[in-house]
């Protein structure tokens, strides 16, 4: 509590919101659903490329509150540039991490924050957190592949080895795979997957959601 | 900033139509303003009666039914690419119908403030939402959405216009030039000029276009009494006369025409009349070079001395049906046109067979045109159904009568196969003895077959109902056709099995509106746009026509109109039936042009989403009918 002064005030909004609790139902929160395209795979060494983040709220998603940042760094991996195709030297307009966190965390608040394999997106962005001097995230967080997991039987369970991917997803669902691999088109993806688990698990209340997803979430 | 999701959106939208009308930059500047909304399966997008949303939709992927509220019944369903909820973009009014998610699927909002301006910017945008309007309320009046949708601003397109560039085609003459000198006596001449069947004739003077002598000069100079009939060429001509290049285009001609008062130019080799005559130009070949004129068809195919003439003329005909469709004519007026054409056309295949036989007819007869051609629908060439039938004569002239008409219907059978109605497959032609009988035998005929109805009596009826007299004598079609109508009011029953025939026809569409093709045979894979679209609505209309007695309508949206007039409480459905049964006309007539057959069976790959589209709003009013005539007939109890 005494050290909260130290932050700077785009964090200290973002820890304020979260003074009021979530309703009740889950069809009056916010969503926020988002995707990080990354150096590798080492939450410790790698760093964030870009990030890209949508708004879902009472099952609409308004183009307009979706963004796609670029992030600058000094730590690069050519090995991962055939998967997101993001160039050290690109000609993207790039902002700091800073600035992209503090954008991330204006569009968060309080909301449930969705992702794909979510653990490793939000370790991303807390060890970035972390860099510059700010605590971890505090929303609650869902993630659409321990999620599908709820919605399939125990047979397909055991076929699918307990991985399945956001091309899986795309492909259960119809999504088109168009803008795979940058982090708004996958989060586009996750959204669309998110929205049609939601569908099958009928879930009544936001804890019964946590609940639910919460059995394969190992943090 | 980019954005991945609006691209998808404007990738999506760009496929179908009205969208794919815009051009990519028009389409992004409203994308990002678009919103996805997810429905889950059974949710409502929109009540009946609720207040206008913001939006439009459209189904991006899954599937959402429009429902009348009243009776739950789904009015349609509307999938991939489909557009909904238009009602607000048409007027402020609240929803007339339900929208609800059939299966989960997802919509695109589009808000009604920013496409507005886009509406009145594209014309063909505007005439697409219209009709997509139209389809999904089933409103075939909703051209008077149009002036609010569209705004005070619109314009006419003039691409759209299928206006044909008259300015610079060059006039068609006669070569054959018939000329005489000034001192060629007129009663010479106006032998002459009967003999030749023209209105006008040179007179030449050393090779030079001298003067020229018009029908009208015989009116005004010799039946007049001012000049003798026995006076020379040179006391009536006009002279000089006006002379013209031959390489004038249409509107020269006509200018030149209407600038001097006269009705014939004589072309020579340089223009003046220094130069040989090399054609005469009459009004009336500017007329059918414009070839817009029916009355001049219909003229022409009088003039005509044999059926290979009819066959130009039927060109003609053809050329002018597709400039009528090219120009969007309404389908009443063009078919109207069209079947007149046909109708002058066969009319003169039996005068010039008449002409052939060596005596006239023993007694009265009347040719019947049966079918599509009785209905006034046939447009293109099809197949011709016909009969004939002849006054009574004794027992003992009959079989010598008949052979003489039988002869007769050989020769015009044959007529009009030359200019190009192929054979009835059926052999339901007047060459038959079975369809040349006298009024007698057809009255016993008609008598059986509605006494009696068993399936290919029913089949007979339908065909033989819609006859229409082609030629010959109006008492004798009269009179079968009110015993006709006698029998049918003392055999009720017959109506029953008449609609219960009429439901014998193939469903379009199956759940989901998709189409229902053939699944074997020559037309595998295609769509029989006949037998599953436009017979039920011609079958039904008939039936109920018939049990309303209402005589000389034959035509299927007339029927319908009627329909609507003598049932009030059921004028939404007929007047939808009118406009469906006109609209697959066009669709049929388009078809067949495009591909020169009969139009009746349509491979479904080569038809646009708009053409899917239309094609589809006229399958709620078939199986509307249906609904209505197994109800109303019971046809339950005989099937």
């Amino acid at each position: 509590m005494f050290k909260k002064k130290t932050y700077p005030d785009f964090w200290n909004k973002y820890a304020d919101s979260f003074d009021n609790g979530l309703p009740n139902l889950v069809q009056d929160n916010k969503f926020v659903v988002l995707d990080t395209e990354t150096t590798g795979f080492n939450v410790k060494e790698d760093r964030i490329l870009s990030i890209g983040a949508l708004v879902l709220q009472q099952q609409t998603i308004p183009p307009k509150q979706a963004f796609e940042l670029f992030v600058e760094q000094e730590h690069y991996n050519a090995e991962t540039v055939k998967i997101h195709g993001i160039l050290k030297r690109g000609s993207t307009k790039r902002i700091t991490e800073l600035q992209a966190l503090k954008r991330i965390l204006e569009t968060l608040k309080n909301s449930v924050l969705v992702a794909h394999h979510t653990v490793y997106d939000v370790a991303m962005i807390n060890n970035a957190l972390k860099r510059n001097g700010l605590p971890k995230l505090k929303n609650k967080s869902l993630d659409t592949a321990s999620l599908y997991f709820k919605t399939v039987t125990k047979l397909k369970k055991e076929e699918l080895e307990s991985h399945i991917t956001l091309d899986d997803l795309a492909k259960i669902y119809d999504i088109s795979k168009k803008d795979r691999h940058t982090a708004l088109g996958d989060a586009y993806i996750t959204a669309i997957a998110f929205l049609h688990i939601l569908e099958k698990l009928k879930p009544t209340t936001l804890n019964d959601l946590l609940k639910r997803d919460g059995l394969f979430n190992f943090y | 900033m980019q954005n991945t999701i609006s691209d998808r959106i404007a990738d999506f939208l760009k496929k179908y139509p009205p969208f794919s009308y815009l051009p990519m930059e028009e389409l992004q500047t409203f994308t990002p303003e678009i919103t996805i909304v997810y429905k889950e399966k059974n949710t409502i997008v929109f009540k009946r009666n609720s207040a206008p949303h913001l939006f439009f939709y459209v189904v991006h992927k899954g599937a959402i039914g429009l429902i009348r509220q009243e009776d739950g019944i789904v009015l349609d369903i509307c999938d991939e690419g489909d557009i909904f909820g238009l009602r607000p973009l048409m007027a402020n009014e609240n929803y007339r119908l339900e929208a609800k998610a059939q299966e989960e699927s997802i919509l695109y909002a589009i808000p009604i403030t920013l496409f507005k301006p886009i509406v009145k910017e594209y014309v063909e945008i505007g005439n697409f939402l219209v009709e997509s309007f139209a389809s999904n309320t089933r409103n075939p009046y909703s051209n008077t959405h149009k002036g609010q949708l569209l705004g005070d601003t619109a314009q006419f397109n003039p691409n759209n216009s299928g206006s044909r560039l008259l300015d610079v085609q060059q006039v068609e003459y006669s070569s054959k030039i018939i000329s005489c000198k000034p001192s060629t006596r007129i009663q010479t001449l106006a032998k002459k000029m009967s003999k030749k069947n023209i209105g006008a004739i040179l007179i030449e003077k050393e090779g030079l276009p001298f003067g020229i002598i018009t029908d009208k000069d015989f009116r005004n100079k010799v039946v007049t009494g001012i000049v003798p009939i026995t006076a020379k060429a040179k006391a009536i001509m006009s002279s000089p006369v006006i002379t013209y290049p031959s390489n004038l285009t249409i509107t020269q001609a006509q200018m030149a025409m209407m600038k001097s008062g006269i009705s014939h130019l004589v072309l020579t080799e340089d223009g003046t009349p220094n130069t040989n005559a090399i054609g005469i130009l009459s009004k009336h070949d500017v007329m059918l070079s414009l070839g817009n004129n029916p009355a001049v068809l219909v003229k022409a195919t009088k003039r005509c001395t044999q059926v290979d003439e009819l066959k130009a003329i039927r060109k003609g005909v053809m050329n002018l049906l597709k400039g009528y469709l090219e120009q969007n004519i309404p389908m009443s007026l063009t078919s109207k046109i069209i079947s007149e054409l046909n109708d002058a056309c066969a009319k003169q295949v039996i005068r010039l067979s008449l002409k052939q036989m060596d005596t006239p007819p023993p007694v009265e007869f009347a040719w019947l045109a049966m079918g599509s051609q009785g209905r006034s629908e046939q447009l293109l060439h099809t197949d011709q159904d016909n009969a004939l039938v002849f006054a009574t004569v004794t027992e003992n002239n009959l079989e010598e009568t008949r052979t003489y008409f039988l002869r007769l219907a050989k020769l015009i059978t044959n007529g009009l196969h030359e200019i190009g109605y192929a054979y009835c497959p059926a052999d339901m032609m007047a060459s038959n003895p079975k369809w040349c009988l006298s009024v007698d035998e057809f009255k016993e005929t008609t008598t059986k077959w509605i006494t009696n109805p068993g399936p290919d009596e029913v089949l007979l009826s339908s065909i033989f109902f819609d006859y229409n007299l082609a030629y010959g004598s109006k008492e004798l079609t009269d009179e079968l056709a009110s015993h006709i109508f006698k029998t049918v009011e003392s055999y009720p029953i017959f109506l029953t099995h008449l609609a219960s025939g009429a439901l014998q026809n193939p469903s379009p569409s199956g759940f989901f509106r998709k189409f229902l093709v053939e699944q074997d045979g020559l037309h595998k894979d295609f769509f029989d746009l006949k037998r599953r679209a436009l017979m039920p609505l011609i079958d039904a209309a008939r039936v109920l026509i018939l049990s309303h007695h209402i005589k000389g309508i034959n035509n299927t949206w007339q029927r319908y109109e009627k329909l609507a007039l003598l049932e009030p409480n059921n004028a939404e459905l007929y007047l939808a039936c009118s406009y469906s049964s006109k609209a697959l006309l066009k669709f049929r007539t388009r078809q067949g042009l495009l591909h020169n057959d009969s139009g009746r069976f349509i491979s479904l790959e080569q038809l646009n989403k708009e053409e899917r589209m239309k094609l589809k709003r006229t399958f709620s009013s078939v199986k509307d009918i249906q609904e209505v005539l197994s109800v109303r007939f019971m046809t339950a109890i005989v099937r």
